[in-house]
């Protein structure tokens, strides 16, 4: 019997189209558009001007804070200008736009694709290059590693999880990264487990990915203290709280993080980022992504530099298909609507996903029907019947005693409920209010 | 026959005793009641709506029979007769507010600002704006999911259908403020409701350049500053890259509405302009406009402009 979290949980089926597809590089864009926030916190800070010569890899944006991080130059070329542009989500932020000059990397960073087993640097000097390198956690959440690895004074953790669950369906980033790369995520999560003093690491991998298991188990057996643990394909295996309830048994109290059982939790492909940052020197302006829908001539798995446009990589998989309605940031389960193919990709892109029209039209809005099904299937244990129609009602301390602030986001209850009923969206609004009284009250 | 007759006198007894006992407990925790406050909330025009900032009219009644001065507050539904009354019954002497109204500061009509996505989430305004933009390219304008029009409980709001904007119906706009609180851009606002409904405002909340508004919004303001210049009362500024109007200042002259290169300055309830300008105070000493154009021609003008650019 696999390993899966208690209560909860849906089964969407999985799509993975581009599972079989390698990693290929995505030619080098034109121009690179750079955006200054690609992850939660503080907006970095631009400390380069217009007309400046940059190399890859050389740090365009200094992190403006603690929850913050670097960012570096993608490419290589002339700073063609600072200036606000559309985003993901249409609204217009600040981005470093670069003109593409050849591709002359920084001399630091060591291009050579051997593998480096030995590592030198202490803990501190890990943790503080971790932060140099601007790696934000890769599974879409983007919240800065240094910031993770940096314990609260007083909290030790005993055991370092590695999420390379991949539950959002039709990803495949993370699983091929792994079947590529299963050496250096070693070496990176064992430089993870110095930085957070730790005898023990796990890597969770949904039974989806049978190869990726076999792959994993076979290259971990070389490395001490790393075990690999199958878990069932369930959706949301990969939230940070169930994959923890999922691997080593252990609870978080409600509004705590996962130090609070000992716990740090890390995403596959920022242990590669980590591997590449510190055995490298190569900071994060590269991950891998998928483009993929039913409707795409080749779904595929890039390894793009940040701040090229989405439709080179769309044109790189077969260009956009006719009957597409909706490009997907992420996965179909938490990922978000594009308002343009314009738009950047970022640190925070793990894939791109074409839906038709049929796919992804929402269905008309019924009545509730007191079925419980949202509560049956919501991982946290909340009632999301209930929490929507107290976010309409704007009924904010009810939505605080029931505890809307544990609420994941996982789209479990809207995904399944049989009346339509938008129950995240209302949520997720109730959510914010919340969090916005919460803050105003400290 | 005896029982009946006990019962009768028994049940009196009772009856009595308990009138007794209560009038004294009555009497032992009464609690005095300025009688005043039942005298203005008769006078308030129990809509309840919350306008005055106080959750109902019997808490607005209490705080107004409280207060020292009362100049500050206002009933947005009564207006200044129904403050008049309040007034007398209170003794104090009333200065009568100008009425004001709810105003949409959006022109993005579907021909004047054309959609650029299809939206098809939860339909409300503040899930949207949380969400993205907006569904055309400006990220500050109308979302055009009614969030105004649920909140207004007057019925003085109603989505047009064909330009995909609310309409305030001036009429039973009691100026309560609850859509500008809805609305999660800010696009309504309340403001003075002028000489015989008369007003000018723009009608953009548009922060972007120049280009990048125009491009969105055959109508946005552009930030051109063409209207701050031409107003002879100073009542209009320019702040990242967005007019506004104060309508303390503004004496109604409709020279910055001639002079927008874009239409985005709207003005209601005007007579058709003539050859000559206005018999306004203000447009008196104003030099003569060499060639009003009226608002209408103007944006229908853009529109041509804009078809010839795409082209």
């Amino acid at each position: 019997m696999l390993k899966t979290f208690s209560i909860g949980g849906i089964h969407p089926e999985g799509n993975k189209l581009s599972a079989k597809s390698a990693i290929q590089e995505l030619p080098i864009p034109k121009i690179a558009t750079i955006p200054i926030a690609q992850h939660i916190g503080a907006p970095a800070k631009a400390i380069v001007k217009k007309g400046d010569e940059v190399k890859v890899g050389q740090l365009i944006a200094k992190a403006s804070g603690f929850v913050s991080a670097n960012i570096h130059s993608s490419v290589s070329g002339t700073v063609f200008k600072i200036d606000d542009v559309m985003d993901a989500t249409g609204f217009r932020r600040t981005a470093i736009i670069i003109k593409v000059d050849g591709d002359e990397w920084l001399e630091t960073i060591d291009r050579s694709k051997d593998l480096v087993t030995e590592i030198t640097q202490t803990k501190e000097e890990i943790i503080k290059n971790i932060g140099e390198a601007g790696i934000v956690g890769l599974g879409g959440a983007t919240f800065p590693a240094h910031v993770k690895l940096s314990l609260p004074p007083g909290k030790v953790a005993d055991v370092l999880i590695i999420n390379a669950v991949e539950c959002e369906p039709y990803l495949t980033s993370d699983h091929r990264v792994m079947l590529e790369k299963a050496d250096e995520i070693m070496v990176g999560i064992q430089i993870l487990m110095k930085a957070i003093d730790v005898k023990r690491a796990i890597i969770g991998i949904e039974s989806n990915k049978p190869d990726a298991i076999a792959h994993m188990t076979q290259i971990s057996s070389k490395y001490p203290g790393i075990e690999i643990c199958p878990l069932k394909t369930q959706y949301p295996q990969g939230g940070e709280k169930q994959l923890i309830a999922a691997t080593i048994k252990r609870e978080i109290p409600s509004g705590a993080l996962p130090i609070e059982v000992g716990a740090v939790v890390q995403n596959v492909g920022s242990a590669f980022a980590v591997y590449e940052a510190i055995q490298k020197n190569k900071p994060l302006f590269e991950r891998v992504a998928t483009v993929t829908g039913k409707s795409l001539k080749n779904p595929s798995n890039w390894k793009f530099r940040v701040g090229t446009p989405v439709n080179d990589i769309i044109e790189a998989s077969g260009g956009l298909p006719e009957d597409t309605a909706k490009i997907i940031a992420g996965g179909p389960m938490m990922g978000k609507a594009l308002v343009s193919v314009d738009v950047p990709l970022t640190k925070g892109s793990s894939g791109l996903l074409l839906l038709a029209e049929e796919e992804t039209a929402r269905k008309d809005i019924k009545a509730c029907i007191r079925c419980g099904k949202c509560v049956s299937v919501c991982p946290m244990g909340l009632e999301p019947y209930l929490l929507m129609v107290l976010a309409e009602k704007k009924n904010y301390e009810r939505l605080e005693s029931d505890s809307v602030m544990d609420c994941i986001e996982c789209g479990s209850c809207s995904f399944t409920c049989p009346a339509n009923r938008p129950l995240l969206d209302y949520i997720r609004l109730g959510k914010g209010k919340v969090g916005q009284i919460l803050r105003a009250r400290k | 026959m005896d029982t009946i007759v006990i019962t009768i006198i028994a049940l009196c007894a009772i009856g009595v005793a308990s009138a007794i006992i209560l009038y004294f407990v009555a009497q032992k925790f009464k609690v005095y009641e300025d009688p005043r406050i039942d005298e203005v909330e008769e006078v308030l025009p129990a809509a309840n709506c919350g306008g005055c900032g106080y959750p109902g009219c019997r808490s607005f009644a209490e705080a107004l029979v409280k207060a020292d001065d009362i100049s500050s507050m206002n009933c947005p539904v009564g207006g200044a007769p129904v403050m008049a009354k309040v007034g007398s019954i209170l003794g104090h002497e009333i200065k009568a507010s100008d009425p004001t109204v709810a105003v949409v500061r959006c022109n993005g009509t579907c021909d004047n600002r054309p959609k650029t996505n299809t939206y098809d989430g939860a339909a409300s305004c503040t899930i949207a704006a949380s969400l993205y933009s907006g569904d055309t390219g400006c990220q500050y304008g109308c979302l055009g999911l009614g969030e105004c029009v649920d909140a207004c409980k007057f019925d003085a709001m109603y989505m047009d259908k064909e330009t995909g904007l609310p309409v305030v119906i001036e009429d039973k706009c009691v100026s309560c403020g609850a859509c500008v609180e809805a609305c999660p851009n800010n696009i309504l606002e309340l403001r003075k409701k002028g000489p015989k409904s008369r007003r000018i405002f723009v009608s953009c909340v548009n922060k972007d350049k120049g280009g990048i508004a125009r491009k969105a919004c055959s109508t946005a303001c552009i930030g051109c500053g063409k209207c701050v210049k031409e107003c002879p009362f100073g009542a209009i500024t320019l702040e990242n890259n967005l007019a506004y109007i104060d309508y303390n200042k503004c004496k109604l002259c409709r020279k910055c509405v001639i002079v927008c290169p874009t239409g985005a300055i709207q003005e209601l309830n005007f007579p058709p302009r003539k050859e000559k300008p206005v018999d306004k105070p203000a447009a008196a000493t104003a030099k003569p406009v060499a060639k009003p154009v009226a608002k209408t021609a103007v944006s229908s003008e853009n529109k041509e402009n804009e078809t010839t650019d795409n082209k």
